[in-house]
């Protein structure tokens, strides 16, 4: 028998492969720089190597011609594993820049007096001598670095996957080092760890779910590939049992990673219990991948079976906008708030996913949802990363102080903040003038194109629903007067201000001048077949 | 001259103010941001002077001043300026009452939760943003400026207004977003149509006008704009928010609020509802004519009973823009006419009552009509301006707000004498609960609690000058406005009748009976 090498086009997964081999790196450097020199060594290699990639990303992106009016469709690389297209390359971008801001909330040092907002020593009892002791050390597990890394290796993988395993490693390679992270918070560690069970407990059994689906939609079709499987559906072989109930498991899957209802009952307790910069970043990045790889799996793999799979996903995104906003309303907690809030948003997600139509039913210039779900994420990655910023740096002395109850009068304590916040609160409450609002627009002019009137309705009212328990907040920031001492800002590194800062401009100009990202966007959301 | 951008100028220059305003140093006198703001507004209100001197009222085209470029492509959104008649008199009503609120409310934003000079930072950017509602011939940019406004207001309100501020403007917010948030859907819906089309999608008033949206659809749509017009302008039965609002606003807000930005709603009326959807326009009238009607006498009993005087003055508002929305949807010339003028007039009158009746509020320190008494011989001055801006509101004959009620009466009786008869109630029930109010006020002895009581001092009364000026002249003479907004009326009837010739000619057969 003879061995033929697979054939891999290092150049154009260049990105992937610079972002893991980073990774790599950093664990060599864990293992020989001595402690003292650990973080800066972890954070100048991290930083740069998410640099190289996202130059990397963008000189792959120039080879299909963005700013072109035909736009080549991209590329399938890997023996088939990879479509490098529009979608992908731009989430690519996307993440690469999340990850640059979510490294520079992992590197922020001046909130805790000098040391990362990571465990000292994560094997220490919480409550023991040993972790006292590692406090006093002033230990810092600089592992996070790396873990980012091998966690950012496989977001670009996620949406770039076009078969059903490189899909599913792509999962667990972003999955793992995820749960891992969850569990590093310095404070409030048992919330911590108790945050990464459950997210490794319920994320297992979600990929078991997965899994299965991958069994029977290779049952089906005979193929893991996303065009073969296209193809089975296309001619109607095989038996629908096995398709309809691969498709439901692999959405399982996939939902449970967005955070949608049902599959939603972690967000809270992960989003609350993580250390903030690493809710901030996984928050933010994991949507975009895990929206990419949805796109991709049902648009192209299932796109012949549309009419099965949208009245289930009619139901889910009603579900998970009324989940998310009605339970928002009676939180206490900051990160609780926007855990649900960022459930509300996974349904207003999905609603721009439910814009899916036939090619021909599109007419040139027209907005799609593969454009309009791409931006909406776009828009609201980067105003929630500078959510989590400003969330982590309003602290006391025992930390942060997420209870809603401490946040009164803030506005009167530092207006900057508090005003910044306010922003990017109306900002995902969708109020005009910010990308809140052309991201809304976009998700729900797709989807009633498509003809889903009552998901857009429905949509409307839990936005009407969400704006309240955001004017809440705001109203509870400058109308209330504050408690006791009241909460106060520590003024963060230039690392945290600048996520901040580019949080809210993103946020102002996506909402004014959305235009020239659309179009681009319009250009090149186009998935290879 | 020509190519001049009148109304970006005027849309950009009040909120570059208020971007100065705000950045004023702390250490600057605390009279100089009023100064500002004032010298903003005046400058603007001068440019604007020039530019309706220069508006054509017998031009052909609908728009004039106008502007436009691309903004969003994908949604077929521009950024689209110009006015006809009615827009340009609610931005000339705007850019008057402007400066006079500013000056009426010098010392209103000192007792606030913030400094004074976010008071009239918000203050220019709300007037700006209201240029920009007014001025927007393109749907989405529209939408862009009518949910803007919603913040400036609410901070004015949450910041600067009475005991139960914080929760008149959260009330206040949740019920414009609310409205917002339907019209949203119609927004989003004429996307969908107009990408139907040959043109592609587009939000160009002048563009939409030529799309047919079929019965149904167009239904929808209107009733998307509709409810969210009845909430702003507010019409019985989503107009709770206005007197728990105007109760907790300082009266300068309070005017802006009621003059101007409900006039969003019924502005929008004629510009959306109207225009862009005539059959379902004529569809809607009898329930429409029926809820107006029922705002008019509604209101009127509410503000009989209201012991608040700014509550009372909300009531009557309601009942207003019941005359207003009757008279745009009796779809005749006078109605119409009428209607647009009301619109000037009630802005006039009603920021006349708020700001005089703010002036007495804020000298006994209550807002209740039965803590007052004999005010007229303390303070002669102030007693006269509210006698005037009570019987403008009444309308007197003589006063300007008469003429356009009459307008609306003459043409809510073309269509049906039954909501006419009810109507006219509306009269009747004014001049109660305005004479009232003075009575309960002004006459009688003077009570211990007003005994002291200074009269209007001569920044007050040049505030109010102005206004009572124009409330005047225009009752005597309302040509100039009427000539201005006639074309307009004129272009939405044309609208109205486009596809089907039925309704005009029942009011005329029941004229030939007679």
């Amino acid at each position: 028998m003879k061995f033929t090498a697979p054939h891999i086009e290092y150049d154009l997964v260049s990105p992937i492969l610079i972002v893991l081999g980073v990774a790599v790196l950093g664990v060599l450097v864990e293992a020989t720089v001595p402690r003292a020199r650990r973080y800066l060594v972890q954070v100048a290699l991290t930083g740069v190597g998410i640099l190289a990639a996202l130059v990397a990303a963008f000189i792959v992106l120039g080879r299909i011609n963005p700013t072109s009016d035909t736009p080549k469709p991209g590329f399938i690389v890997a023996e088939g594993a990879l479509a490098l297209d529009g979608p992908t390359l731009y989430s690519w971008v996307l993440i690469l820049v999340l990850a640059f801001l979510g490294l520079l909330l992992f590197a922020e040092r001046r909130l805790e007096g000098g040391v990362t907002a990571f465990a000292g020593q994560a094997s220490a009892l919480p409550g023991t001598e040993a972790e006292r002791q590692a406090s006093a050390k002033g230990l810092e597990h600089t592992e996070v670095f790396p873990l980012l890394m091998f966690a950012v290796g496989g977001m670009l993988m996620f949406p770039a996957a076009n078969d059903l395993l490189t899909l599913f490693v792509a999962l667990e390679v972003l999955s793992l080092p995820l749960y891992l992270l969850c569990g590093l918070a310095r404070r409030r560690r048992l919330l911590s760890q108790e945050a990464a069970l459950k997210y490794f407990m319920l994320g297992a059994f979600s990929s078991g779910f997965f899994v299965y689906g991958i069994a029977l939609v290779y049952g089906y079709a005979g193929s893991m590939q996303f065009d073969r499987i296209a193809f089975a559906i296309a001619s109607g072989s095989g038996s629908d049992a096995l398709l309809l109930g691969g498709m439901a498991m692999l959405a399982v899957g996939l939902l449970f990673k967005v955070g949608a209802a049902p599959f939603h009952a972690w967000t809270p307790d992960v989003y609350q219990g993580a250390p903030t910069p690493v809710t901030g970043f996984m928050a933010a990045a994991t949507k975009v991948a895990a929206f990419g790889a949805l796109l991709r799996l049902f648009y192209v793999a299932f796109g012949g079976a549309r009419w099965d799979w949208e009245p289930m996903f009619w139901g889910i995104a009603i579900l998970t906008m009324v989940v998310g906003s009605v339970l928002a309303l009676s939180q206490t907690d900051v990160k609780r708030l926007l855990a649900y809030s960022s459930v509300a948003h996974a349904g207003f997600l999905l609603t721009g996913f439910l814009g899916a139509r036939g090619l021909g039913e599109i007419n040139p210039g027209d907005i799609n949802p593969v454009q309009a779900v791409l931006f909406y994420v776009t828009t609201y990655g980067l105003t929630t990363m500078a959510a989590f910023a400003i969330v982590s740096i309003v602290r006391d002395g025992s930390g942060e102080v997420t209870h809603l109850s401490r946040w009164a009068g803030l506005g009167k304590e530092s207006p900057l903040v508090a005003g910044s916040f306010a922003f990017l609160l109306l900002g995902m409450a969708g109020i005009p003038l910010t990308s809140g609002f052309t991201g809304k627009w976009a998700v729900f002019a797709v989807a009633s194109s498509a003809g889903a009137w009552p998901v857009v309705v429905v949509a409307v009212l839990m936005s009407a629903v969400a704006a309240y328990f955001y004017i809440r907040l705001i109203v509870l920031m400058f109308f209330a007067d504050p408690v006791g001492d009241g909460p106060t800002v520590t003024v963060p590194s230039l690392m945290t201000s600048s996520v901040i800062g580019v949080g809210v401009l993103a946020t102002l100009l996506l909402g004014v001048v959305p235009g020239p990202l659309l179009d681009t966007l319009g250009r090149i959301a186009q998935f290879i077949r | 001259m020509n190519d001049f951008p009148w109304l970006s100028v005027l849309l950009l220059l009040p909120i570059v103010g208020a971007v100065v305003v705000a950045a004023l140093p702390a250490r600057v006198a605390p009279v100089l941001p009023k100064q500002v703001a004032l010298g903003t507004s005046l400058v603007t209100l001068a440019i604007g002077a020039v530019m309706a001197i220069r508006y054509d009222a017998g031009a052909s085209e609908q728009f004039q001043f106008t502007e436009q470029a691309n903004w969003i492509e994908s949604f077929g959104a521009h950024y689209a300026l110009g006015v006809d008649g009615v827009g340009l008199t609610l931005v000339m009503l705007t850019l008057i009452l402007a400066p006079v609120v500013i000056l009426a409310s010098w010392n209103d934003g000192d007792g606030g939760r913030w400094s004074p000079k976010a008071f009239f930072a918000w203050m220019l950017a709300l007037e700006g943003l209201s240029v920009g509602v007014f001025a927007a011939t393109d749907v989405f940019l529209f939408y862009v400026f009518f949910e803007a406004t919603l913040i400036p207001v609410y901070f004015l309100i949450g910041g600067y207004g009475g005991v139960n501020r914080a929760r008149a403007a959260v009330k206040f917010l949740l019920f414009s977003l609310a409205g917002g948030l339907i019209m949203l859907v119609s927004v989003i819906g004429l996307y969908v149509e107009s990408a139907k089309t040959e043109g592609g999608a587009t939000y160009l008033v002048t563009e939409l006008a030529q799309v047919d949206f079929g019965t149904d659809v167009g239904r929808w749509l209107f009733l998307g704009f509709f409810i969210a017009f009845a909430i702003k302008a507010p019409m019985f039965p989503v107009h709770t928010w206005l007197p728990d609002t105007t109760a907790s606003a300082t009266p300068g807000t309070s005017v802006l609020l009621v003059s101007v930005l409900d006039k969003i709603g019924t502005f929008g009326m004629i510009r959306f509802c109207l225009e862009l959807f005539p059959e379902a326009s004529r569809w809607a009238t009898p329930v429409v004519v029926v809820l107006a009607v029922i705002s008019i006498v509604y209101g009127a009993f509410m503000a009989i009973g209201s012991d608040n005087i700014p509550r009372l003055i909300a009531y009557t508002s309601v009942s207003h823009f019941g005359f207003i929305v009757l008279g745009i949807f009796v779809m005749n010339s006078q109605g119409l006419s009428g209607a647009n003028l009301y619109m000037f007039n009630h802005g006039l009158s009603t920021a006349a009552l708020f700001l005089v009746t703010g002036f007495l509020i804020s000298r006994r320190g209550s807002a209740l009509i039965s803590d007052y008494g004999g005010v007229e011989k303390v303070a002669p001055v102030l007693a006269g301006i509210f006698l005037v801006a009570g019987l403008s509101s009444l309308s007197l004959p003589g006063l300007s707000p008469f003429v356009s009620e009459f307008l609306v009466i003459v043409g809510a009786f073309a269509y049906s004498k039954v909501a006419a008869a009810f109507a006219v109630t509306g009269i009747v029930l004014a001049a109660i609960y305005i004479l009232f109010m003075y009575q309960r006020t002004m006459t009688g002895p003077t009570s211990d609690a007003v005994a002291g009581m200074k009269d209007l001092n001569v920044r007050e009364i040049a505030s109010l000058a102005p206004v009572l000026l124009l409330i005047v002249l225009l009752g005597f003479f309302p040509k100039p406005v009427l000539d201005v907004v006639d074309p307009a009326v004129d272009h939405t009837l044309s609208r109205v009748d486009k596809h089907d010739r039925a309704p005009e000619v029942v009011p005329s057969q029941e004229g030939a009976h007679e």
